[in-house]
């Protein structure tokens, strides 16, 4: 998959500019039928060092940027490339199979795991379907019936993040969409098989973590996970959402900054310009970074495992104590 | 998600409370002093003028219409629990400014001073018609009774000390949801009460939770809809995503009494709906059924 370049992002644009630049001298030295190719490589050089450099220092808000890019690589697309022989397993056994939210059967390398993600569309269409990746409460009904079944058959269970947040709707409510996520979260606490959770793009708040708790949580470099989202806290802070990129910076939401606060145990790398630039390579190394993090953990004494985690979400406040 | 709790239009009067339970009494957040000696209220719902000491003897709540008034932890605690048998426990966990965020200190700074509550929960131990409980209280007038380190960190404490004491626990939500101000900290407190809860359940225990006007997003979203037994209170705010926020995104009508108690009922969300005088009465006789004989069921 290429990046289509009509979605790059704002601050992308003095790269896009340069790589227009190397097109036009490239096709214009093909006319004209001249060698210009130590003009292009420079400006190639150019380009790659001015990509570094604004990837490497990217804003809060521009990594929120990245993480809601349309063309982010989704759930099912790191299913294709991470997992083997995916049997999709649908509803909760309630009300009805909620397509925001895709879990089932799949081996990583050669061992057995229940998977869980939330699926945004790769297109309008699609996002329709799925809601933008936004569960209503079957979705995570759904979630906590695979968990459950993945304890009985000693699975190990692992979790891909990608929601905006557990959908605000009039049915969600009337469903219990509070009662869901507060029952996902509480089953995932005493889950007796190892949990690894992956945060690859949007971590919005209660209905990220509903399928967000775990032993080994890792995380994006360019993935968010918040409280709130940027916007809502601007609109209730300074009532002004367009203050969203100041709100970015102060909730502390990239993945550095829950990395200091141990909430999350691992940054995984992207690739440069970010993980749609080469999806399969950003497969990989998830995968790569998956089986380490499970290994660790697999041979666990469930007991030792629950107590673990038990005192990993214990001790992730910070408050005073006189 | 929450701002419609927070960018409400209605302004709190508070007045001196101090955390003795004699006094917590006279407290008058919430009600809307309509003469400036606060001898005469309005009613929010019906516009009744109503005597506060009235007001205040029936337990904030309208004699006219039975509109539930929002009370302070203090105030409840007081009319809930067997007379001295409140016991706090873990008063000394307060809120830090753990991310330097914007303005965290000083509105923390305020609201100690305007509520002289430490935190947006009280816990500890008491009796209720005789029966040992272990109990956490919040109180909405502290940021929107929302839950940061401190608050998560009060109520694992007093799930933790149930399931150590062999104590029941019932919880008073009354919340905007997760406070914002300390960023991912906060929601952690969602998985930490949970899973602190839990303890509970493993010890057979039973945990009853109330809801009162309002409990909204992240704590509903964790431990306050994790009761055996959930009650609310009549006519109370109850949801995880707030109105403005239904309405912004998908721009439904919301119908009338949406999220509120009675909604709930309906929806079957909730066990049962209380009004407040008769909460007490109705929290001992749950109790008095949980309440274990001596190794019977279980040698």
């Amino acid at each position: 998959m290429k990046n289509g370049s009509k979605y790059s992002l704002d601050f992308e644009r003095p790269l896009k500019e340069l790589e227009k630049r190397i097109e036009e001298i490239r096709l214009f030295a093909e006319e004209k039928q001249i060698d210009m190719s130590e003009e292009i490589a420079r400006i190639e050089e150019k380009a790659r060092s001015l990509k570094v450099e604004i990837f490497k220092n990217l804003t809060p808000w521009q990594k929120v940027q990245i993480a809601r890019h349309p063309k982010r690589p989704t759930f099912l697309e790191y299913i294709e490339l991470i997992f083997d022989g995916f049997i999709e397993l649908h509803g909760d056994r309630l009300y009805r199979d909620d397509p925001a939210l895709v879990g089932g059967l799949a081996y990583l390398a050669d061992i057995p795991v229940t998977i869980l993600g939330h699926q945004k569309g790769r297109d309008t269409k699609e996002n329709i379907y799925r809601n933008f990746g936004m569960p209503h409460p079957e979705g995570y009904r759904k979630a906590i019936r695979l968990m459950k079944q993945a304890e009985k058959f000693g699975r190990p269970i692992i979790t891909f993040v990608d929601v905006a947040g557990a959908y605000p709707g009039k049915e969600a409510e009337e469903r219990g969409q509070g009662e869901a996520v507060a029952k996902a979260i509480m089953e995932m606490t005493v889950l007796k098989v190892p949990i690894v959770v992956v945060i690859t793009g949007e971590g919005g708040s209660g209905g990220a973590l509903a399928i967000g708790v775990g032993d080994r949580i890792l995380m994006l470099e360019n993935a968010y996970y918040s409280v709130i989202s940027p916007e809502g806290c601007a609109s209730i802070l300074w009532k002004d959402a367009s203050r969203a990129a100041e709100a970015a910076e102060a909730l502390r939401i990239t993945a550095e900054d829950l990395l200091a606060v141990e909430v999350i145990d691992e940054i995984i790398p992207e690739p440069l310009g970010g993980a749609h630039t080469n999806p399969e390579e950003m497969a990989g190394t998830i995968k790569e970074r998956i089986l380490e993090n499970l290994n660790a953990i697999i041979d666990l004494d469930p007991n030792e495992l629950l107590t673990k985690r038990y005192q990993k979400f214990r001790r992730l406040g910070r408050y005073v104590e006189e | 998600m929450f701002k419609d709790l927070f960018r409400s239009k209605q302004k709190y009067v508070t007045i001196r409370q101090r955390e003795v339970p004699e006094s917590a009494l006279h407290a008058t957040e919430t009600v809307k002093k309509e003469l400036p000696d606060g001898l005469w209220v309005k009613c929010e719902k019906c516009n009744q003028m109503i005597y506060h000491k009235d007001l205040v003897k029936n337990l904030k709540v309208c004699p006219k219409c039975q509109y539930h008034f929002r009370i302070g932890a203090w105030e409840r605690i007081n009319y809930l629990l067997d007379p001295g048998s409140f016991q706090e426990l873990f008063a000394n966990i307060t809120s830090g400014d753990p991310i330097n965020f914007p303005g965290y200190r000083e509105k923390l700074e305020q609201v100690r001073k305007a509520t002289e509550l430490k935190e947006g929960v009280v816990t500890g131990v008491g009796k209720i018609g005789g029966v040992p409980l272990a109990l956490g209280v919040m109180d909405f007038r502290f940021i929107g009774g929302s839950m940061g380190s401190a608050v998560g960190e009060k109520l694992v404490r007093i799930f933790e000390y149930a399931a150590e004491h062999e104590l029941p626990v019932v919880t008073f939500a009354v919340s905007g949801g997760a406070r914002m101000h300390e960023g991912i900290l906060s929601l952690m407190q969602m998985a930490a009460t949970c899973q602190a809860l839990s303890r509970v359940a493993e010890k057979g225990l039973l945990y009853i939770s109330v809801l009162t006007d309002p409990t909204t997003g992240g704590v509903f979203a964790s431990f306050a809809s994790q009761g055996d037994i959930i009650i609310a209170e009549p006519g109370a705010l109850i949801g995880f995503a707030g109105a403005r926020v239904i309405q912004q995104t998908t721009r439904q009508t919301l119908p009338p009494g949406f999220q509120r108690s009675e909604f709930l009922l309906e929806h079957g969300m909730i066990d049962l709906i209380v009004n407040r005088k008769e909460l007490r009465n109705t929290l001992a006789r749950l109790l008095r059924y949980h309440q274990r004989r001596k190794r019977v069921i279980n040698q």
